[in-house]
């Protein structure tokens, strides 16, 4: 028993030391903290994938200056104590040149102290503004803002005469952030909030919520959430016959969301990145040839949809490999390319950073987007006078 | 605000019931036979719904569900015999330890097989927009659909209990395992079934409600909490009050949203739970002198 048991043991140490990666010499290490899987995986997972993929291709054609790109992936879980010791690891022991991610805004807040103080580059793939407001030196994020994408829905919600408006948005920080950055707003856009409701982020079903939106009358109904349950409002929303526009937040930017709500998500208007609309862009677009080629390799490599979150990953990293090949692969002269990069086309939009703006994208970088027929298209202004009229017609 | 209204939120209720006591039949069963909970129940839901939908590719629907209620069913017998039938004279925090361990690797593993995408299958009459209009009162047919699957399996399991020969041993096991024993009933046998049921009712239920509430890997996690909130409700054991236990939260849920910040809706299910376990912890329809008999 005991020497079946000593067996086991060896054979288990034998694995664990073969599966161990062997570093290799004189590599760019480059940290990643991504919620791969758990409650934000949708993003986390996408972000690895595509990070791999890049950094893959990359050491292909023979590296950065000449050096391989080393990647190491922490799977966080969304979990914000897990980024703090991922990200104390990765600075500490594994002294890497650039951390990616967090993937959520709450795990970016609460490494932005650590990255600042370990003096290493962090390139955040999370939304919320307080990122880099106010700017920390080493602090850096690809995503467009949150308070950009709730300006173009108000700019959207005045073209279609609204102002009275029902909003929702589950209990987790995005949800919470982009909550905050709506009631800011509001006012100066002339909107008026009548009922303003947070669900759990695990909701099964919203038939009571989007019933009291029904009973406040309102005009239209913006949901701010990141879950599967911004595809049960939208469902529960046309079963119980509520006829107004619907809007969500740039996190809707996933064909997923559309497949599982079926016919109910058309007609849903949200702004994204312009990933999802790649073919439809014009040619003389700055950002077409870059979106197309990634949303090809992408899903050819791993069969499934690009989503615009892989695409804040891809941004991080091609920022962090400009940077060094102007730069050499001193930290902070990197930092300091990265700082004052100018004219980047990503997937994001094109990003112009400097000292004060450390996320670099104007609002142009959204696109205001619809779902017709099942797919993502943009939203043309026949297409926002159609949802307009449906309403005031049952009236 | 209007009567329609009103009876808006009622059917709100209804919705949200329906989904929590069909959860909660399967929590039952095992609950009979082993006098223990079992954390993976909600596991179970979780296969059973991913299953049906990978398999809906290939099968139409209704093989698909029979399908993904058998696969499901195999794996319930499988977990048993492998983690469960050999422990001789398991202490009950030692099985309700060893099932939240079994809820865990069901996560994993499904994270591993299927991803973390969001699935669902297709609503089974009409689709995600239609819906039944009752006097300007709208409900979703699949409403509909979980209510009369969770009737259908209160029926089948009384009868099951009350008319069959592995029913009444599984209820004798349930009140006294060694007497059973005594009498020539395999208790480790009748754990097995218990368990093969209440994966098949779980499978089952995560089939039907996945169309509105949709699966991911750790659905399951959420959709048990309030099934076991439900079936601690209305008593353990005892899937006619599970129903009626769902119904009556999910109704107060809906309610409270009328009055108060939708933020509140949970708040009330656990007052509601915690208020329950202190007065009548036998639950809503449960008997005292049942509730002492068992262990836990």
């Amino acid at each position: 028993m005991k020497i079946a048991r000593f067996f086991v043991l060896a054979v288990f140490l034998i694995i664990a030391l073969a599966a161990a990666p062997v570093p290799a010499a004189d590599t760019i290490k480059v940290g990643a903290i991504l919620g791969v899987t758990g409650p934000a995986s949708f993003l986390g997972a996408p972000e690895a994938k595509t990070l791999e993929m890049l950094v893959e291709d990359i050491n292909k054609k023979g590296g950065v200056k000449g050096r391989k790109i080393e990647l190491i992936i922490k799977d966080s879980g969304a979990s914000p104590e897990k980024a703090i010791s991922f990200a104390k690891q990765l600075i500490e022991e594994e002294k890497v040149f650039a951390i990616i991610g967090p993937s959520t805004s709450g795990e970016t807040m609460k490494i932005k102290g650590i990255a600042e103080e370990g003096k290493t580059i962090l390139l955040s793939c999370a939304a919320a503004e307080v990122i880099v407001n106010p700017v920390a030196k080493y602090v850096f994020k690809t995503p467009q803002m949150d308070k950009h994408a709730v300006i173009k829905i108000f700019e959207q919600m005045k073209k279609m005469g609204i102002s009275k408006i029902g909003v929702l948005s589950s209990n987790t920080g995005f949800g919470k952030a982009g909550k905050e950055q709506i009631e800011k707003l509001a006012p100066e856009h002339g909107i008026t909030i009548l009922v303003n409701e947070v669900y759990d982020k695990a909701a099964s079903d919203l038939t009571a919520e989007v019933t009291k939106l029904k009973a406040g009358n309102v005009q239209a109904l913006i949901n701010w959430s990141i879950e599967p349950a911004q595809s049960i409002v939208i469902k529960n929303a046309k079963q119980i016959g509520l006829d107004v526009p619907i809007f969500q937040s740039h996190g809707f930017g996933n064909i997923q969301y559309v497949q599982a709500a079926g016919p109910a998500a058309d007609g849903v208007i949200f702004p994204a990145g312009r990933l999802l609309v790649a073919e439809t862009l014009p040619k003389n677009h700055p950002q077409k040839a870059l979106l197309a080629k990634y949303k090809k390799d992408y899903e050819t490599k791993f069969k499934e949809d690009v989503s615009t979150f892989g695409g804040h990953a891809y941004d991080a990293l091609m920022i962090l490999v400009k940077a060094i090949e102007k730069a050499g692969t001193d930290k902070e002269k990197v930092r300091g390319a990265i700082e004052t990069m100018k004219g980047f086309v990503g997937t994001g939009g094109v990003f112009n950073f400097s000292p004060e703006d450390h996320n670099g994208l104007a609002m142009d970088s959204f696109e205001m987007l619809t779902v017709k027929d099942g797919k993502f298209a943009v939203l043309t202004a026949a297409g926002a006078m159609k949802t307009e009229i449906a309403p005031k017609k049952k009236k | 605000m209007n009567i329609e209204l009103f009876f808006q939120y009622i059917v709100a209720g209804i919705t949200y019931g329906a989904i929590y006591s069909i959860v909660a039949i399967g929590f039952n069963i095992i609950y009979n036979t082993t006098g223990i909970i079992n954390f993976a129940q909600g596991e179970f839901v979780m296969i059973g719904g991913m299953t049906a939908v990978t398999l809906h590719s290939f099968f139409p629907l209704p093989y698909a569900i029979l399908l993904a209620v058998i696969i499901t069913m195999i794996a319930g017998a499988l977990i048993e015999i492998i983690f469960i039938r050999w422990l001789v004279n398991p202490s009950v925090l030692r099985m309700i330890i060893i099932t939240i361990g079994i809820s865990i690797l069901l996560r994993e593993a499904a994270l591993y097989i299927w991803g973390e995408k969001v699935r669902g299958l297709p609503y089974f009459t009409g689709t995600s927009v239609s819906s039944l209009s009752i006097g300007g009162v709208h409900v979703s047919p699949q409403v509909l659909w979980v209510i009369g699957i969770s009737a259908v399996i209160v029926v089948a399991l009384n009868l099951f209990f009350s008319y069959t020969m592995p029913g009444r041993q599984m209820r004798a096991c349930a009140s006294n395992r060694d007497a059973a024993r005594l009498c020539g009933v395999s208790a480790s046998n009748m754990i097995t079934l218990s368990f093969v049921l209440s994966a098949g009712i779980g499978a089952l239920a995560g089939c039907v409600v996945s169309p509105i509430t949709y699966v991911q890997y750790e659905s399951g996690t959420g959709l048990a909490i309030k099934g076991f909130t439900v079936a601690i409700l209305g008593g353990l054991g005892n899937s006619m009050a599970a129903v009626a236990a769902g119904l009556i939260l999910g109704i107060l849920e809906s309610l409270s949203i009328w009055v108060m910040p939708t933020a509140y809706k949970d708040v009330i299910s656990i007052s509601i739970l915690l208020l329950m376990l202190f007065v009548k912890p036998s639950g809503l329809f449960g008997s005292k002198e049942a509730a002492s008999l068992k262990e836990f």
